[in-house]
Parts: C-alpha cells; structure tokens; sequence
C-alpha cells in the first residue's frame, strides 16, 4: 500500500496508515544503516535537490546521507537569502532548476507554505524540510520513530513539548502527528510562547515545568533560539532556565522515568542542563541516527509511487 | 445626442425616489423624467430589469500612478472603476512620489480630466507618508485634495494626529485612518488557531482596536472628523457603534473581502488572501454585517490595491498585501448584503453613492430633471461568474477568480459621456 500523497508537505491531516508505513519502512532502512555497506539501489537515476532558502546544516547533511544511501543522485541549492533580494523571484529559481529535469524537491525556507507553493508551480515530488514556523514533518517523524523505538505504541502516550511552540514548527508537526496515533500532546512554556488557540488542535497547555515532567512519559524539549530578540518574549535566557529549565534534579524529584527527546542543537544550560542532555534519560543520538532511516524511508516511498 | 433609459427603476434614498420611469438624458443632462417617447432617441437602454442609481463612488482605492504605472494608472484604474459600476473615486496617496505635494494631486486631476470617471486625490497627512511632519494640507486641499491619510500606516504618532484633526477644521475634510499599533503590525495574517495552524506570523485583531480608540479619542478632543478605513475587526465595529452614540465625528467604511470572506481562507497559502487589514473571523464579518444594517458603518471602499503578478507570486511572508476590487464590489455586495437579506438596496446605494460623498464633503449627485446626469445602472439579479483575464484594470489579483456573483453594472454615465456595453460613447 502506497502512501496516499505524493508530497510531504506536513503531517496535519495525513492518515495514521501512511505516518505507520513511514515508521515501518524507515525500521528496515535503520537496519541498513548496521549493514557494513550502508547503501542501497533503490533510487538510483532519481535526481533530488536540496533547495534550502535558510541555514540547516544538519537536517541538509541528514537528508543528503539518506540520498546517497539510496543512491540518488543529489544537487544542493543554498542560500542564506531570498533570492528575490537579487532580482530574481523565488518562481524563477524553482523554473530554473526544475528545467536541469528533477525529480524531487527537499526545501527549507523561512517562509510558511512554501512548500505548497511549490506543489503548483513544479512537477516534483516536494518535501518539506521546515517551512517558517510552520512544519517541520521528518523531524516530527524521526521524534515518533525514537519513541516508538522506545515505547512500541502511541495509543495513550503522554508527551509534552516544551518551550517556544509559537515559533516552532517542529511543534506543529509533532502535535498532528502524535494526536493522529493516538498520544496525548500537551504543551508546556510560558504563555508569551504558546501560540493563540493551540488547544483547538487538541492539546492541553501546562505553565509549570515540574507539572509537565509529573504528569508525562516523554518530553521533547525545543531550542530555545538565543538570537530572539531578548527581553521580547522572555525576560531573559537565565530566567528561562531557571523556571523552564529542565534540570536532573527536577528530574529526580518529580518523574525518574521521563524520556527526553531534543531535536538539536541543544543550548546547554538553557533548555537543558549539561546532565540532562548527556544523562540518561535522553534519546538524543539516536534520533540523530533515526532522522537518516526515516529521511530514507521517505525519500524511497515518495520517490517510488 | 439622446440617450434614453427605457422604464428603469430609478432608486436615490437622497430623494426619497424609488419609481419606474423613464429618464431622457440629452448631451450629458437629464433632459425630462416621466413617460417618454423612444422617438427621436438616438440609443435605448431598456430599464425592465435595470436600477438606475447616483454614480456610485469608491472611496478608497490605489491608483499607483505615480511610481507603479506597471501595476496600475490613473487612466486604467478609472477603466476599472467604470466598469465595476463607479462614476467617482478618492485615490490614497501612498504612490511614488507620495501624494504630499500640490505638484501630485495637479498631475493625477489632469490625468483623469477627461475620463468618465472623477477621481478626488487623498493628500498625505505627513510629508512622505512618514509621520514626521505635516504635508502641506492646505495647498494640498487648494489643488483638489479633499480628504488625508497615511494610508498603509495609520498616522504614527498622537501628537501629529491631533494637530491634522485640528488644521483640517479649516476645511472640514476628514483624516482617513488606516489603524494598526504599528508595534503589534509584524505579521502576515489574522491571528487565531488559523495563523498557529498555518505557522505564520501574524497580527492580533487588538492592532486595530487601539488605534481605532486612540483615534475617536483624538476626534472627541480635538472636534475633528475621522474616518475609519477598512475596518475588520468586531471589537472596532463596537468602538464605532459607542464613539457615534456620543457624537464623536467618526464615520468608518468596510471593503467588500472584509464582510465575504474569513481566515479559514488562507489555508490554500493563496497570496490572494493576503491583505492588510487581514481576513479575520466568521463573528468579526457578522458584526461587520451588523455595523453595515445599524449604519455603524457608513459605506463600502474596495481598497482597490493592484499588484503585478511577480509580486504577489512570492513566498507568502513577502507578498505585498492587497487584492483588486473595483470590478467585483457591487456584485460582491448585491450577493453578500442584499440577496441575503442584509442591507435593502437603498441602504446599499447610501453605502456606496451617497455616504462616502458625505464624509468627503463633496457634492451628491441627483437625479432630477436639468441637472448632469451622473448615473450607475446596473442589474441586481444577473448571475455572471468574475474572470480576471477579463479585469479593465492593469493587475489581476484577485481571490475571487471564478466566483459566481448576482448583480453586476451595466452602465455608467458622468461627465457627458456614457460607459456601456464595454465601449465609451459621448453623449
Ligand atoms: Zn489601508
């Protein structure tokens, strides 16, 4: 059974079949990944390019990886900077690369919708990569993998995201995602970060941090971004720690048997102290090693309908 | 020539005329009302299924002339306001130059002077458009401008505002406010469960409010007259509502896309859909519609706002806000308002021939024996589906695209000449 899109825009609205076929598939492609030869044909003769408007040297060198271990061929496209700043508009771009004859489009762009504005202007299959704070579907996707790898279901999982959920769009992928397995979602952060009528998509809001560790099994701990303009949103990064840091401690006092999750790159001492990201209630690095199968996995289903 | 308007129901609320008649218009002049003989007519509109109103007027619509005469002229935009059914426009001054010198409004009159369509220039409050210091507002209002804005931006500071509010006393013109908290104003849609569904960034309904309070505040001390453009959002719509029962000198208007469509739209990420004031809820339309029956808001202004196709076919944070509005105004509002059994069609045409001439102090047109006729006839019940390619105007972005509408212009006649059946006729 194929999935039902031929393009990962988001995971709002994508049915629990396909979000389950990405989970199963991407497990056989973690197996490859212990192989000694990591890499396998299955899309050799594709073209894919890495369209990226904004700076993500990971999730690009995560998606690359995939690529190449299944054999694509692979065009990276970067910049820091709309294109339209030089004159040419973002259509004219796309119109450019989509005439080298490509088959698929990984984009990243500080812009939301993005991505569905790709859909109408070009044949290939798109993948969202992150688009403004909108959706960020592989690394929700990866998250649920490490969790599953850890849990076996979501049916009545309790997990809470924590941090700035109003610009993140890691957040909003995560919550689709979970909600539609059947977790549930809550969010914890003070109120400047959580956005207007969050709870309309289902989850619960907590403001206490010690709240959130008690009364969940998973968080998945958000960047807190630095280069935020402080004092908007936050009085400051040290105040942030100190009542939304997560901390072995807190920990300790109020839920040993929580999971962290992270989606990178961690601000230790902010969002997290030292501890806590290299102790051991972290799943860090595996979801690192995750986000390659399940970029795989997919590449290979879009890439193979 | 002789221009006859066969049996024609003849509709002004100014006059209290609501009558099946015939109207003989001879070289531009109403030259008899009554029963008239086709003979001797040179051309015959038969009038059975037809309104005859006062010329509708638009009130606040972008020309783009001068600076973007790619996306829009004077010359195309009066096309534009023809055909959607208009004999009058009041152009905002957010062109390039902007309008805050005479030199401007001068070269905009001269460019319209021989069309159908009388285009008012709205002068710039402050010099550039940037809330530093006054424009020239009383060599601005001696060249034509009759009323002043910021238009874009709302006035940016209280102290400059008031001192507007008072020196346009002199000739009782109203500063048109486009009102949002400039601090509250980074965002590219409504702020609801929508914007946090779609991720992007977003402006809260409060951004108006505020500046809509500060204004009828200001119009209270200083005696002044405000005029709320656009308005969108529910809580406004009260503000108004309580500003007028204490007789503080506010009128407001509301775009047609304000009282149709909601936030829910934007899910296409259709830049369409994009403009400032944003789409907002299904209770803020309601109020709207609500404002429009109680007479809260005194008229409907397409803020007409061309764009060329390369702009607004960008990534949606960077597409300029705005959507074309002069040829799907009436229609939109005969579906919207009087089909639906809002607004009765007197009540329609105050809002969108009497009112706005009122609040821009400038004459109404009649529609009696010896006087020129300034005239919009159109047919409420014509059911045609809007096909931008199609458009007068230069631009085509427009959401309503392929959308099916009951009621639409037939023709205008202002200035001696008559616009109809998509050609211009001299009468
Ligand atoms: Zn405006």
């Amino acid at each position: 059974m194929p999935l039902s899109n031929r393009h990962l825009l988001g995971l709002y609205g994508i049915p629990r079949e396909d979000i389950q076929l990405i989970l199963d598939t991407s497990s056989t492609f973690r197996e490859v990944l212990e192989r000694p030869i990591k890499k396998v044909p299955t899309l050799t003769g594709k073209t894919i390019v890495n369209l990226f408007f904004e700076n993500s040297t990971r999730t690009r060198i995560s998606f690359e990886l995939a690529q190449k271990r299944l054999s694509a061929d692979t065009v990276n496209f970067s910049t820091s900077m709309s294109s339209t700043k030089k004159g040419e508009t973002f259509k004219d771009t796309v119109k450019n690369i989509e005439a080298m004859k490509i088959d698929m489009i990984v984009v990243r762009h500080q812009s939301a919708g993005v991505p569905h504005f790709l859909t109408k202007i070009s044949n290939a299959n798109i993948i969202n990569a992150g688009d403004g704070r909108h959706e960020h579907p592989t690394q929700a996707l990866l998250d649920m993998y490490s969790i599953r790898e850890k849990f076996k279901s979501f049916e009545g999982l309790r997990l809470c995201i924590v941090g700035d959920i109003a610009h993140s769009r890691v957040a909003l992928s995560n919550i689709h995602g979970l909600i539609t397995m059947g977790a549930k979602v809550s969010v914890c952060g003070p109120p400047t970060m959580i956005p207007r009528g969050i709870e309309s998509l289902g989850v619960k809001v907590l403001h206490s941090i010690d709240k959130a560790i008690q009364e969940n099994d998973v968080l998945n701990v958000l960047r807190i971004q630095l280069e935020r303009k402080a004092g908007t949103n936050i009085p400051s990064v040290r105040e942030y720690h100190n009542y939304f840091g997560i901390t072995a401690e807190r920990i300790e006092k109020n839920n040993p048997n929580i999971v962290i999750l992270h989606p990178g790159p961690i601000n230790r001492g902010v969002e997290l102290s030292s501890e806590v990201a290299d102790g051991p209630y972290q799943i860090i690095l595996n979801q690192v090693t995750n986000g390659v199968a399940v970029r795989m996995a997919v590449l290979y289903l879009l890439g193979t309908l | 020539m002789k221009l006859l308007l066969k049996n024609i129901q003849i509709v002004n609320p100014a006059q209290s005329l609501n009558q099946r008649k015939d109207i003989l218009i001879s070289n531009g002049t109403i030259a008899e009302i009554g029963q008239i003989d086709e003979k001797g007519c040179d051309q015959v509109i038969e009038g059975n299924s037809l309104i005859c109103a006062p010329g509708l007027f638009d009130m606040h619509v972008h020309l783009r002339e001068p600076g973007r005469e790619d996306e829009e002229t004077v010359q195309t935009g009066c096309n534009s306001a023809a055909a959607g059914g208009f004999t009058g426009v009041a152009c905002m001054p957010n062109t390039s130059p902007a309008i805050d010198n005479a030199e401007v409004v001068s070269s905009i009159l001269e460019k319209a002077k021989n069309h159908l369509v009388e285009v008012i220039p709205i002068g710039a409050v402050s010099v550039g458009r940037e809330g530093e210091s006054l424009a020239p507002i009383a060599e601005l209002y001696t060249a034509g401008a009759r009323a002043f804005s910021d238009d874009g931006v709302a006035v940016k500071s209280a102290s400059l505002l008031r001192n507007a509010l008072e020196y346009l006393q002199m000739y009782n013109a109203p500063v048109i406010e486009h009102c949002e908290d400039e601090s509250l104003a980074d965002g590219a849609m409504n702020e609801s469960e929508v914007s946090t569904l779609l991720g992007l960034p977003s402006v809260p309904s409060v951004a108006e409010d505020l500046i809509v309070m500060r204004d009828i505040l200001m119009a209270e001390y200083t005696g002044g007259k405000v005029h709320i453009a656009h308005i969108s959002s529910k809580r406004a719509v009260e503000i108004v509502r309580e500003a007028k029962a204490k007789g503080i000198n506010v009128t407001a208007e509301v775009t047609p896309h304000h009282f149709t469509l909601t936030d829910d739209s934007l899910k296409s990420y259709d830049t369409n859909f994009k403009m400032n004031p944003p789409l907002r809820k299904a209770a803020d339309v309601e109020a709207i519609i609500e404002g429009l029956i109680d007479g809260t808001i005194d008229c409907i202004a397409s803020d007409h706002a061309p764009h060329s196709i390369e702009e607004k076919e960008m990534e949606f944070i960077y597409a300029p806000n705005g959507i074309l509005g002069l040829e799907t105004e009436l229609g939109l509002a005969l579906s919207e308002l009087v089909h639906k059994n809002r607004l009765t069609i007197e009540q329609l045409i105050e809002k969108l021939a009497i009112n706005p001439r009122k609040i821009l102090n400038i004459p109404v047109p009649k529609i009696e024996k010896g006087v020129e006729a300034n005239l919009s006839i159109f047919d409420p019940d014509l059911v045609w589906t809007v096909e931008v390619s199609k458009f007068k105007s230069k631009s085509r972005n427009s959401p309503f695209n392929n959308r099916l509408l009951t009621g639409k212009s037939v023709a205008v006649i202002n200035k001696g000449k008559l616009y109809y059946q998509n050609q211009y006729h001299s009468l």
